[in-house]
């Protein structure tokens, strides 16, 4: 029981990071009908927001101590953090230590920024052509940003802790009499994507601009000839997707540590995710997120792998499959999207 | 009756057999006295750095060519000498290689075994290559060595750990100066005994392929022989990088230690998920659990941060160390690039001097002459002590370390602190070990 409920938990964790990016990937291809293959690199860079905030927050001023040896065994010039030189050590150190959710207020004018220049300056010249030159153009987009991490950040993984006050174990069986610990950032990390995704849906239906944005997706010229400039609106959603893909990715930091590749290693599986909740559905989106995470899970358990060798590394393609054999347009998939 | 064919035809056709005959053994004679793959005619020679300098292992690939470019700059007289003035041999005098000034050509691996060994066989065919070294990856060192091999050029490997490097896929034209899973076992089999007892349950999570392997079965045979006992072998995908479905499990099997298999980003990845879910502050059946990372590596260390201190392991070569061949190559490549090198940097270095001095030795950059050169070499200050190249299988055999991360590093680089120095003999096995088994040496290929 403790095994299944540990599994549960881990799902819904991995399904977070699933269902936000799905979310974003959703959200572009219902409002502007491209298929986006850099959205996996929009979650990564929003991971190195966070990595970029720690470093500034770290920046130091040297002072050499000559009773330290460096490795050359030449004066240790120490380093100390400006912002513990301005505050002292107790309130920089904690500043320097909160830094992945302070990287969240950074993150979100820088994602919103990326997303206008992506939409503006590459992507709008791609609306009216075929889904193939879309994710072609798209797909090398996200290759070239990694790259130009790459150059910046280098190609190792860069740990990005957690602050230190929700780095531990909570543990969340006590309730039912049971030993169940699990990590309290990933418990944070799904709070806050359900926060994330409650204040997306909340915009879109209560928020005169939701209700204009899902009027154009449900019929986009409609509105046009009412008047209203639907593609600036759609330009700004482009922005929020984008937002939202990053502020996965500087939350994620504290749970693997980043690398440039990390989203590559999200984008196909959300791909597959948005496509089992049905192209352009955004609960679909969400419900898929969550429902592939928590089988992945499962499958990983050794009981399972016993008996069917090797299941964790297909179920998501497996289950896709089947979904999409008994229901062709995803859990819930509107008629019509991608069918002309 | 018989009958004789006298015609002009026949003495024309057994005339052309008979002088193909005769001249096929002058043929052979003199291609084996001189001809062989990209014999260096002219005032240089070329050596081909084949490292990944794209894809996941990119900075050991950077670390590695930063080393191949201090060995060249050392080869030909360049800097202050490095290794090459606490090497045992005395045969380099900075002039190049037999004279030849050493130039050099560098691939990109991707540490994929194909794009490796596409890049080394540009360098061979149309760089003129004579010898090809590098990988940081046991996979394309596999795939490299064996197209060396065909090729009739000398291999000198990089970063690779596997047993099958010199085990079943060992190579004539092959050479690993790095240790390998057997070794890491052996040395670090002792200390767990020391630090955790004999009764443990170990839980051990794997890398799907040839290194995870080999590393998983050796460390399970060798502490098993102390007395433990294997509660799981899981193989994790080489792809994974959220591995708290694979972590989840550990907390109720009954396990008290946990192996990683990992190395590169898994290991980041695995590790810092591992103490994510509070293993380490954990107890079973009366013992703290405890985590080992039988391969460490300084540059990964570093991605995983507070998460490494410690925790054991084991690694070829560490920049804290103080003989005079460390301190020679570390005050070196520190001097040049203002950090101390990885132990890819230091293995690759120590490759290229090896693979130099080999050539010096012979008189000769035929690839026979060179194996022959390098085959039963025992040599010293290099870094890892008294050190011998077995003839049987290539595989250098040196002490090894066993190191921890360190609790309170004092700069960015001091992340591992040395725990104990193995002696080679006790991570020396025999060249027909089961673990080795399944492949032949073969015979050098001078290629031509």
């Amino acid at each position: 029981m403790d095994a299944i409920l540990l599994q549960i938990l881990n799902g819904l964790d991995k399904g977070s990071a699933y269902a936000l990016i799905a979310l974003g990937l959703t959200l572009i291809f219902g409002t502007l009908g491209v298929v986006n293959f850099a959205h996996g690199a929009l979650f990564m860079i929003g991971a190195f927001c966070a990595v970029t905030v720690q470093r500034l927050l770290s920046l130091s001023y040297e002072m050499v101590d000559e009773s330290q040896k460096d490795f050359l065994g030449n004066p240790l010039k120490v380093k100390t953090p400006y912002v513990e030189s301005w505050f002292g050590p107790e309130i920089g150190g904690t500043i320097i230590d909160w830094a992945v959710p302070i990287a969240i207020l950074f993150a979100i004018p820088i994602m919103v920024l990326i997303g206008f220049v992506m939409e503006r300056g590459l992507i709008k010249h791609f609306y009216k052509r075929e889904h193939a030159d879309q994710i072609l153009v798209t797909f090398g987009l996200a290759i070239v940003l990694q790259e130009v991490i790459k150059y910046f950040y280098g190609a190792n993984p860069i740990q990005t802790p957690s602050p230190e006050a929700l780095s531990g174990v909570a543990n969340v069986g006590a309730l039912l009499g049971m030993d169940i610990v699990y990590p309290v950032w990933r418990i944070v990390y799904f709070f806050f994507s359900v926060a994330v995704i409650g204040a997306i849906f909340s915009f879109l239906q209560f928020t005169t601009f939701g209700m204009v944005v899902r009027a154009g997706m449900a019929d986009r010229e409609t509105v046009g000839l009412l008047g209203i400039n639907i593609d600036r609106r759609f330009t700004i959603m482009f922005g929020i997707a984008a937002a939202v893909a990053g502020l996965a990715g500087v939350m994620y930091t504290p749970i693997n540590s980043p690398n440039y590749h990390m989203g590559m290693d999200f984008l196909v599986l959300s791909f597959v995710v948005v496509v089992v909740g049905g192209m352009g559905s955004l609960p679909g989106a969400v419900l898929a997120g969550f429902l592939l995470g928590i089988l992945e899970s499962f499958a990983s358990m050794n009981e399972i792998k016993s008996i069917l060798p090797g299941i964790d590394q297909i179920i998501i393609y497996v289950v896709a499959i089947i979904i999409l054999l008994t229901r062709p347009r995803g859990l819930m998939g509107r008629k019509g999207v991608m069918e002309e | 009756m018989s009958k004789s064919d006298f015609s002009r035809r026949g003495v024309l056709k057994t005339g052309a057999l008979a002088g193909t005959g005769l001249a096929l053994p002058t043929i052979f004679t003199a291609s084996s006295a001189a001809a062989f793959t990209n014999d260096p005619t002219g005032s240089s020679v070329t050596l081909g750095f084949n490292v990944p300098q794209t894809g996941p292992y990119a900075d050991e690939g950077a670390d590695e060519l930063r080393a191949y470019r201090l060995a060249v700059e050392h080869l030909n007289g360049g800097g202050d000498g490095g290794m090459m003035n606490t090497f045992s041999s005395k045969e380099l005098q900075g002039n190049g290689i037999l004279g030849k000034e050493v130039k050099f050509v560098t691939g990109d691996t991707q540490t994929k075994s194909d794009a490796a060994r596409a890049s080394a066989k540009s360098m061979i065919e149309k760089d003129g290559a004579v010898m090809i070294t590098g990988g940081s990856s046991s996979g394309v060192a596999i795939a490299v060595q064996g197209l060396c091999q065909e090729a009739g050029v000398i291999f000198m490997a990089g970063l690779t750990h596997s047993n099958d490097t010199t085990g079943k896929d060992k190579k004539a034209n092959g050479f690993r100066h790095f240790f390998n899973g057997y070794m890491s076992a052996a040395a670090l089999a002792p200390v767990l005994k020391n630090l955790y007892g004999t009764d443990r349950n170990a839980y051990h999570l794997t890398a799907d392929y040839t290194w995870g392997w080999t590393q998983e079965e050796s460390i399970a045979a060798a502490t098993e022989a102390l007395g433990w006992n294997t509660v799981e072998k899981v193989r994790t995908p080489l792809a994974a990088t959220d591995f708290s479905s694979y972590i989840a499990p550990v907390l109720n099997s009954g396990a008290d230690v946990l192996v990683l298999n990992h190395y590169g980003g898994n290991m980041v990845n695995s590790l810092t998920n591992a103490v994510q879910f509070g293993l380490r502050e954990k107890v079973v059946n009366g013992k703290n659990f405890e985590i080992v990372v039988p391969l460490y590596s300084r540059l990964m260390a570093k991605g995983a941060g507070a998460n490494v201190k410690g925790i054991h392991g084991s690694t070829n070569w560490h920049w804290s160390l103080q003989d005079e061949g460390s301190q020679a190559f570390v005050r070196s490549f520190g001097t040049k690039y203002g950090f101390p090198p990885s132990q890819a940097a230091h293995t690759v270095y120590c490759q290229t001097m090896l693979y130099a001095d080999a050539v010096s030795r012979a008189g000769s950059f035929n690839p026979c002459a060179v194996v022959e050169a390098l085959e039963g070499f025992e040599f010293d200050g290099l870094g890892n002590g008294k050190t011998l190249y077995r003839a049987e299988d290539h595989q250098c055999f040196k002490d090894v370390l066993v190191v921890r991360g360190k609790e309170n590093p004092t700069s960015e680089f001091d992340l591992l602190e040395v725990v104990e120095v193995t002696p080679a003999a006790q991570v020396t096995y025999p060249a027909d070990h089961p673990m080795f088994a399944g492949g032949a040496l073969g015979s050098c290929n001078p290629g031509a």
